[in-house]
């Protein structure tokens, strides 16, 4: 197969950056979407050119790191893979590939279609924990849950963190990502001490960063490549607004006249 | 839950966005049916029922409230409701476009609506609309001579025998039909209301309300304007009707 490629070039952040074109031939259609990415940098770097940077580390799907968006979507054209489980026989022999990096102003590129995600980091380090004892471990099973409340924790926690929901959203919002850290949090027994806090503490967080506002278009839940439902965004507006409400002063003094 | 602090946060700005919202909603739920009035028969010769129920909203709670205090009550609040609406979808609007400062080629979009991407344009075509509204039957600055608040029938005959305020009306109504479509839905969920459980009936619901009111509302003008209700009432029947304020 042979493809047109046209991939953003930047030379770091607050570079200008442009689209420069490549051409590729006889790529197997086998190849996976990274695989052919390496083929055309050595074909570059014969060339004596500069390769084009990009992220990857698992390549299985699971780490989340290969952030492309590929023909205007984020992981490309196949709903619920990343972009390393890609492979060039979803792609027509001849086509132009359009290939850039992840775009918000909360992802900072770092070079060419490396962004940096540390905001995210930022989102998670502000409540996406839970206190546990650092004594024996408990027995297996000794926490009771409803089996439907732990797999529905499940399918939150398959977040891999990649990116893909604020690449997105038509407003660059990081609702998915926040919201399925929230809830398969707080969804979960050991989660519940830090209910109140988490939601307040990360929401804020997400807030402070670059991050535009939820306008519910549901972008981010048709290129999640782990398919998180937008259903965890109605339930991190519900936690907000019952963190909101719940008493500030729970030991304070009452007076009855 | 502090005001302050749901001003201050995006998902807060969304909370007031949504409930703001509803209040314009619920008011225009309740508009639709009054306005319906005018397809009922003259209570009294030369009494127009839509005429009555005009009287009745500035009479509404008597003698307990004064003369228009109800009225203004629920103005008020549609104010005060469009002024954060407003404030909040700029202010939203603003972020978003700073989130992202360097678009897309092309974004594929998968599921999002035109409805859905149009709020902002849709909301703020239906702003014009609401002040010409307004300014044309509620204050009379258009065309004042032909003017008459208790003849609200002769007002709407007038105003939907001409072409021009026929396609404003019809074309605001689309507008609200594609601000609905989205907006009737999208309450639930950024109230956190929504869930795969109700996701349908809701969706139904925002189906339902955004083709239903605005079909209802269209009713009136298209009716005048086929001549269902009679040819264009003369200002100075109008007049001589009411016998002036
Ligand atoms: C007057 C000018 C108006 C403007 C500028 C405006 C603008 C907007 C915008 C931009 C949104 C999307 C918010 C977002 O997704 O972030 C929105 C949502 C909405 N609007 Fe309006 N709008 C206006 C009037 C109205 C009216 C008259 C109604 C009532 C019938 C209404 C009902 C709604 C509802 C229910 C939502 C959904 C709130 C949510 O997403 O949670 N709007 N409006
Ligand atoms: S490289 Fe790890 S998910 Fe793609």
């Amino acid at each position: 197969m042979k493809f047109t490629l046209e991939i953003w070039r930047q030379d770091g952040p607050g570079h200008i950056g442009d689209f420069a074109h490549y051409e590729i031939a006889d790529v197997s259609p086998d190849m996976s979407f990274l695989e052919m990415m390496d083929v055309l940098n050595e074909q570059i770097s014969e060339a004596d050119q500069v390769p084009v940077a990009f992220d990857s580390d698992c390549r299985e799907g699971i780490c989340g790191m290969c952030s492309m968006v590929i023909n205007g979507s984020p992981h490309g054209p196949i709903p619920g893979t990343t972009t390393c489980q890609l492979y060039m026989r979803h792609f027509s022999d001849g086509e132009t590939i359009t290939i850039e990096p992840w775009r918000s102003a909360a992802f900072p590129v770092l070079k060419d279609l490396i962004v940096d995600r540390s905001a995210f980091d930022r989102v998670l380090q502000a409540g996406g924990y839970v206190t546990v004892h650092s004594g024996p471990k408990p027995d297996p099973n000794s926490v009771p849950i409803d089996p439907h409340v732990s797999e529905e924790a499940l399918d939150a926690a398959s977040c891999i963190g990649c990116g893909a929901c604020v690449a997105a959203c038509p407003n660059g919002a990081a609702m998915l990502y926040t919201a399925a850290k929230v809830s398969h949090l707080s969804l979960m027994p050991q989660g519940q001490p830090e209910r109140e806090s988490r939601v307040l503490n990360m929401v804020h967080q997400m807030e402070a960063e670059d991050f535009g506002a939820c306008g519910n278009h549901a972008e981010c839940q048709a290129h999640c490549p782990k398919g998180i439902s937008i259903n965890f965004i109605g339930m991190m507006n519900r936690e907000y607004r019952r963190a909101l409400s719940a008493p500030k002063d729970r030991r304070g003094h009452m007076d009855s006249q | 839950m502090n005001p302050i602090t749901l001003y201050h946060s995006i998902l807060g700005k969304k909370i007031i966005m949504a409930v703001t919202g509803s209040f314009m909603l619920l008011f225009l739920l309740l508009h639709v049916g009054g306005n319906l009035k005018v397809f009922l028969p003259d209570p009294q010769p030369g009494m127009a029922d839509i005429n009555v129920y005009a009287r009745f909203l500035r009479t509404m709670g008597e003698p307990l409230l004064p003369y228009g205090f109800a009225l203004w009550g629920v103005r008020i609040i549609l104010i005060v409701s469009v002024l954060l609406h407003i404030t909040c979808a700029i202010q939203l609007a603003h972020r978003n476009a700073r989130a992202r400062p360097v678009k897309y080629k092309h974004a594929a979009y998968r599921e999002t609506s035109y409805p859905a991407r149009w709020m902002l344009i849709s909301g703020l075509l239906m702003l014009c609309y609401i002040i010409l509204h307004l300014a044309q039957f509620t204050f009379g600055w258009i065309n004042p001579a032909a003017f008459n608040t208790p003849d609200v029938f002769g007002d709407l005959s007038r105003a939907f025998h001409r072409p021009f305020y026929i396609v404003i009306y019809l074309g605001a109504m689309g507008l609200l039909g594609l601000h609905l479509f989205h907006g009737a839905w999208s309450l639930f969920q950024t109230l956190g209301l929504d869930n795969p459980d109700r996701n349908r009936g809701l969706r139904l619901l925002a189906m339902v309300i955004s083709i239903g009111l605005p079909a209802t509302f269209a009713l009136v003008p298209l009716s005048f304007a086929v001549g269902a209700l009679g040819p264009a009432i003369p200002e100075a029947t109008s007049a001589a009707m009411t016998g002036g304020n």
